[in-house]
């Protein structure tokens, strides 16, 4: 490349902008994350002038104004892209810029509907003078869209916004690009939750894994069974998730096209559940009397099958999704072979004193209890190891170290869906502070058929709790569940090499920071904006 | 009245390590329960805590000067703390005007605190140092408790340890329970180092961890820095000294400095490709007088802006290879008869560096690798252990040598790993070391260092705090304060105590916080 210009006398801001160009490569075509399927882009650019900036619907579009899911991000958008603008300073300036149009058309008025596991999050953008075509077969489409465009967007020193030429057609690798959350070993206040959506957003995260209840504290308010949270949570008034602190939760991600997945789990990890549901625990004993401490949930009373019918009743409709978690991990089977109730039950079940028999018996009326719901269920691995049979199971989480590919082929040849968690384990900060570890993951590379890994669905990035809460959840998420992001969207061929994806990554932690994002640093280095909140 | 417990059984810790295989840190789940010293940290040298309790009314409360104090009104570093402590323990300035004249003071009731320097001079303008008298004696009783202590360096913790015996009895109610507590620090020097060269620190956050460090005790502050006007320096340095902290400014030379580089000309050693200057450079050129003139007025400048006593001049990391590439250095070598021994060169440069800054009057500390290198230093120099791996061999002989010595190597803060990590942290014990007594006298203390590689200001809070306040304890409390259950019942309150001031410190293991953290 060379700066050498014909004349003598060169425009001055041209010389500049090269200037820039080179030296920090700010605004170069790949600087969007995740990358997105197929960008090209020319130096040729225009510039943005807010106060002569739209967004309209497409004549064609089948959603048009009123449709609350655009509406809202046109708004949300404008903010991002002009973050220096505020609306209200109200002096007048003449402008000489020509107005500039992003025309939004969708295929379909989905507006008032939930994101779902079919739903395309296909689009296609074409940034030229004076408008930028953004076209998509649903609102989660555009919003993907959106979101491209404004990162296409950058701000130079002056302070004046511009944006290249570009064309891009874009579509995610994977469908299940999830993000799970703790809210049990600590809560974590519905604002923190909130936050986290947003950021997700920015990385094109389209599932929020809501692991809600656990051993340490119920903090879901049941409508049917009140005493759950009332005795269970941590504080019955201050430590709990009221109704619409859900609804709140589920709509704030409709609005960024993300799923809300709830996650019951049992019949381990259900401590807290215990203490507002009497019988529902299985006794523990010490010798022939109760010791007085409690187990996994009972497996061989009918009245347990009662009770979780109806609370995944209600949970079916709270969340709107259809997937629920059902769980299944880490059952301790101690207490139940303490207990002479149980085991008299394995003999007249014919289990033998193999415990997981009764766990895989458990599991299978659990799951049918959702089927009849109409709802597909996910549950951790250890449920597809303990079964002999997998006809009811469906969508398996891979969550365990060491060979995960060799669990996920196991899973892909019995005929079920995967979602990969096993390297995303983001609660675990050392020993190394490599984020490149969690972008040099490879899902599909096992051995398998076309059709067996499209059975790998997605992934997940985990945040467990025992050491995460709202003062430290969102720097140790951000920017590495990023990496995760662009893995589970971008093509892998693309975006397989960490030295090219590093700068981007640096880019887009500084528009976190832009963003009111507290991500933390990859590197030694600095934003422009840097975080100031404390 | 109510036993002090009541309260401390809110917070309960539950088990569970749900998809956690944890290979470094398998250990027991922590269970909480109350500690019969509540939620103090540091623990002090001597409690007595009592089963009675009083109650204590935001509308009448008043911390006072005693009558025979030698501070007074004029003492703005007392009154700026009294307002501190009681907006602490009460919260701001919420006047109960309606209840202010129909209640009347109840006999249970504590209505004052008086605070009473009794040393002639209370030092209230002066500046901590590392002789400053940091004791107190803290007498809480009927009709009013009493905090008595040489200076006001010693008020201002026993503060702190009041602030940290009240509590909300179960209706709300703030209460304190009578105590006698008689406290001083094991060592002197109990230091944080930042690191804002990596990573520029907005002030506001220098500030908001200088409020956390004093919920620690922790007694100097060590900013790594260049980059901050003189205005924010001061604003700095006057920030900590209200709260008894001193700020020890870290200039490390000659290496890790290609910043400096950037603002003064002909500073660093120009490295060569076999004849030619690379374009890159080194060091600091030891071998030209205009790098000590410039170090002779950088130094004379610094010693007016920061007011404490010792300056640290680094030294550590020196890579020798661009000095060996130089000809003018081979040369200069030659002439000195330092053979090929870059050290002896190293040690050149800081005999006359050290020589600098003693005509400012200033004591220095420097890091280990200088006097490894065996470069001849002053009697009084505080040599500071870092490298991990052979500390213990390393504090023997430093102090073995005669030197003053300040340990920061198993406190990386840094570093990170899965789990409790703030237990390893607290089990250190910095005078394990073989030596005679005369040589463990030497220890002044210890730092907690941040480097900035990974930290700025999205993340510097939560890593540092409570892990920080793990060292705070081992740097202030008895030797043998060493049972780790007791620690984690009083430190999982010390780190709500601190959500609650503000200060988003992580939490140690599943739990709640009563008031959780809310500036997301």
């Amino acid at each position: 490349m060379s700066v050498v210009t014909s004349g003598r006398y060169t425009f001055p801001s041209y010389n500049l902008v090269f200037f820039i160009f080179l030296q920090l490569g700010l605004h170069s075509v790949e600087g969007v994350w995740p990358l997105p399927q197929s960008i090209t882009s020319s130096p040729e650019r225009y510039p943005l002038n807010p106060q002569a900036f739209y967004f309209t619907y497409g004549s064609q579009s089948a959603a048009q104004e009123g449709c609350s899911v655009l509406d809202e991000a046109f708004k949300r958008y404008f903010s991002l892209i002009f973050p220096d603008y505020s609306s209200g300073y109200g002096f007048l300036r003449f402008s000489v810029d020509k107005p500039f149009t992003v025309q939004v058309s969708v295929g379909r008025d989905d507006c008032d509907s939930y994101p779902d596991e079919d739903s395309s999050e296909q689009y296609t953008l074409s940034v030229s003078a004076g408008q930028a075509s953004l076209k998509a077969e649903t609102v989660w489409g555009a919003l993907r869209g959106l979101e491209t465009f404004s990162q296409l967007v950058y701000q130079e020193d002056f302070g004046s916004y511009y944006v290249n030429k570009t064309e891009i057609k874009d579509f995610p690798r994977f469908q299940f690009r999830g993000i799970l959350l703790d809210t049990s070993r600590h809560y974590l206040p519905v604002q923190a939750i909130l936050k986290t959506l947003d950021a997700m957003a920015f990385s094109k995260f389209n599932v929020f894994h809501w692991h809600i209840v656990d051993d340490p504290s119920f903090p879901y308010q049941s409508r049917t069974f009140p005493d759950l949270s009332a005795k269970g949570a941590f504080h019955p008034m201050t430590h709990i998730y009221t109704q619409s602190d859900v609804g709140r939760v589920i709509s704030f991600a409709r609005m960024r096209g993300i799923r809300v997945l709830p996650e019951f789990d049992s019949p381990g990890h259900t401590q807290s559940w215990g203490k507002g549901q009497s019988d529902l625990l299985t006794p523990c004993y010490s010798g022939s009397s109760p010791s007085g401490t409690f187990g996994p949930v009972n497996p061989i009373l009918p009245s347990t099958y009662k009770f979780m019918a109806t609370l995944f009743k209600e949970v079916s409709s709270v969340f709107p999704d259809s997937y629920i978690h059902l769980g299944g991990d880490e059952v301790n089977f101690s207490c139940w072979k303490s207990n002479p109730d149980v085991r008299a039950f394995m003999l007249k079940m014919g289990f033998g004193a193999d415990f997981t028999k009764l766990e895989a018996y458990y599991m299978e009326n659990i799951v049918n209890i959702t089927v009849a719901l109409n709802r597909t269920s996910i549950v951790w691995q250890d449920v597809f190891d303990y079964h002999e049979r997998h006809t009811s199971l469906s969508v398996v989480e891979v969550w365990r170290e060491g060979c995960y590919l060799c669990e996920v082929r196991r899973v892909v040849k019995a005929g079920l869906r995967v979602i990969l968690a096993s390297p995303w384990y983001l609660d675990q900060p050392g020993p190394t502070h490599n984020w490149a570890r969690y972008y040099t993951v490879w899902p599909l590379a096992f051995k398998g058929t076309e059709e067996q890994k499209k059975l790998v669905i997605g992934g997940e990035v985990c945040m467990w709790g025992e050491y995460v809460d709202a003062t430290n959840l969102t720097p140790r998420l951000w920017p590495r569940a990023s990496a995760a992001a662009e893995r589970l969207w971008s093509d892998e061929k693309q975006t397989s090499d960490v030295d090219k994806a590093f700068p981007r990554l640096q880019d887009f932690r500084c528009e976190l920071l832009r963003r009111g994002i507290q991500a933390e640093p990859l590197f030694v280095g600095h934003c422009k904006h840097e975080y100031q909140g404390v | 009245m109510l036993k002090f417990v009541s309260l401390l059984l809110a917070l309960s810790f539950c088990q569970g390590l749900q998809h956690n295989n944890i290979d470094d840190y398998v250990e027991a789940e922590p269970v909480f329960e109350a500690s019969k010293y509540g939620s103090l940290w540091p623990l002090p040298q001597k409690v007595q805590i009592s089963e009675v309790s009083f109650k204590l009314t935001s509308s009448s409360f008043r911390i006072v000067d005693a009558k025979a104090s030698s501070a007074g009104p004029s003492c703005s570093l007392l009154q700026s703390a009294y307002r501190r402590y009681y907006e602490y323990m009460f919260g701001s300035a919420k006047k109960q005007w309606w209840s202010k004249n129909n209640r009347r003071s109840d006999p249970s009731d504590l209505s004052e605190l008086q605070v009473w320097i009794t040393s002639p001079d209370s030092e209230c303008d002066g500046y901590p140092s590392v002789t400053s008298d940091e004791s107190y004696e803290l007498t809480v009783n009927q009709p009013v408790a009493v905090l008595k202590a040489p200076k006001v360096w010693g008020a201002l913790h026993g503060l702190e340890t009041f602030s940290q015996l009240v509590f909300e009895d179960e209706y709300g109610a703030k209460s304190i329970n009578a105590a006698i507590i008689n406290d001083f620090p094991r060592f002197q020097h109990r230091g944080i180092l930042l690191d804002s060269s990596r990573h520029f620190l907005p002030i506001k956050v220098i500030l908001a961890n200088l409020v956390a460090v004093i919920h620690c005790s922790q007694g100097a502050y060590h900013p790594y820095t260049h980059v901050y006007t003189p205005a924010d320096v001061k604003m700095v340095i006057e920030f900590a000294r209200l709260r008894g902290i001193r700020v020890i400014p870290e200039f490390d030379t000659p290496g890790h400095t290609q910043s400096w580089g950037k603002g003064q000309k002909d500073l660093l050693t120009p490295c060569y490709s076999g004849s030619k200057p690379s374009g890159s450079f080194g060091p600091v050129n030891p071998i030209l007088n205009t790098t000590y003139d410039f170090m002779a007025q950088f130094f004379t400048e610094i010693s007016t802006v920061f007011p404490d006593g010792y300056v640290h001049l680094g030294g550590d990391e020196v890579d020798f290879t661009c000095w060996k590439s130089n000809p003018d250095i081979q040369k200069f070598m030659e002439q000195q008869h330092f053979g090929d021994d870059y050290r002896k060169l190293e040690s050149f440069y800081i005999q006359k560096l050290l020589d600098i800054v003693t005509s400012t009057k200033k004591g220095y500390l420097i890091w280990q690798e200088v006097f490894d290198n065996g470069v001849k230093l002053k009697p009084d120099t505080v040599v500071h252990v870092w490298i991990g791996g052979g500390s213990d061999k390393e504090m023997s002989s430093v102090t073995a040598a005669g030197y003053t010595t300040i340990l920061s190597a198993p406190w990386y803060l840094d570093y990170i790993s899965y789990g409790q990590d703030w237990q390893k942290y607290y089990k250190v014990e910095p005078l394990n070391f073989e030596g005679t007594d005369e040589q463990k006298k030497l220890v002044i203390g210890g730092e907690a260092c941040l480097w900035g590689e990974y930290v700025d200001a999205t993340n510097l809070t939560p890593r540092l705090w409570p892990r920080a306040s793990a060292v705070a304890e081992r740097l202030w409390s008895a030797k043998d304060v060493t049972d780790i259950g007791d620690a984690f019942n009083r430190l999982s309150l010390h780190r709500c105590r601190m959500v609650e001031r503000g200060i988003p410190a992580e939490p140690l293991f599943s739990s709640y916080c009563p008031h959780e953290y809310k500036g997301v």
